[in-house]
């Protein structure tokens, strides 16, 4: 685990993890109407888990960040439909769609952007503070 | 050489109390979508009347090093969210957003107070 030592890691670390829920999204959207002819093998989407990390072992501080600790995929069971044409189609004549949800995603993917987008501001106007505390006196 | 120091001390435990505080607030703002996740923060009112009351470390020994001891604020309390949420998230980016833009405003205010101050001192020294 790195440490926290400032307000850059804080923010970089969070935008690093915002980054990995928006590729999950693109994956899942990517992967939305991919079929296959065994359930086994038909996409699942993927979902980050978010883990807040503390700077200090007994969260005493009060400073912390946050880390996509894995990606995980979801149990969910594809969408079987019947088309015997289909070239992927089993010898029942089913095939089997991934359970992406697109409305789902469009609503993580903005969530996600907005978080993402906090964090640079956060950074872009502490650094503006920083720059004017080192100008003190002058 | 230590009424200079005098001056300028209150100032600068006020700007490393906003500077703590908006590392905790940015700390909210980065989890604000972390599942039971709390919010924190710290009364700066509070810390800052426990700092001045307590006033600077008086040293008996020229080669004792004053120790800053309002370094390490401790235990910030956490914040009572308006509405609660499904996830025991308690961070509500609308009140961290403003608390993070007051904080920030009031810093830069005590950076123009300092620079107000110091440019005092010097046209004192300068005698002009």
């Amino acid at each position: 685990m790195m440490d926290i030592k400032s307000v850059y890691d804080i923010a970089g670390r969070a935008m690093a993890a915002q980054l990995v829920r928006l590729n999950t999204v693109a994956s899942n959207l990517a992967n939305a109407g991919s079929t296959t002819g065994d359930p086994k093998t038909t996409y699942k989407p993927l979902k980050p888990i978010f883990q807040t990390q503390y700077s200090d072992l007994v969260k005493k501080n009060g400073i912390a960040t946050v880390d996509a600790i894995e990606v995980k995929e979801l149990e969910r069971e594809p969408i079987k439909s019947y088309m015997p044409s289909h070239p992927a189609a089993n010898e029942a004549g089913y095939i089997f769609k991934a359970a992406v949800n697109v409305d789902e995603e469009m609503v993580d993917m903005m969530e996600a952007s907005r978080q993402y987008q906090n964090n640079v501001e956060v950074v872009t106007t502490l650094r503006a503070l920083t720059m004017r505390t080192l100008q003190i006196g002058k | 050489m230590n009424s200079i120091k005098d001056q300028l001390s209150f100032y600068g435990s006020a700007l490393q109390l906003r500077g703590k505080r908006n590392s905790i607030l940015a700390s909210n703002i980065a989890n604000a979508a972390t599942p039971n996740y709390k919010a924190r923060d710290i009364s700066f009112e509070d810390q800052i009347n426990k700092i001045s009351r307590n006033g600077p470390i008086t040293t008996t020994h020229n080669n004792h090093i004053v120790s800053n001891s309002n370094k390490s604020i401790n235990n910030p309390s956490y914040r009572e969210p308006l509405v609660a949420s499904l996830d025991g998230n308690t961070v509500e980016l609308a009140v961290e957003q403003m608390q993070f833009s007051e904080n920030t405003m009031r810093y830069s205010t005590t950076v123009n107070f300092l620079n107000g101050k110091i440019n005092k001192i010097m046209s004192a020294i300068r005698g002009e």
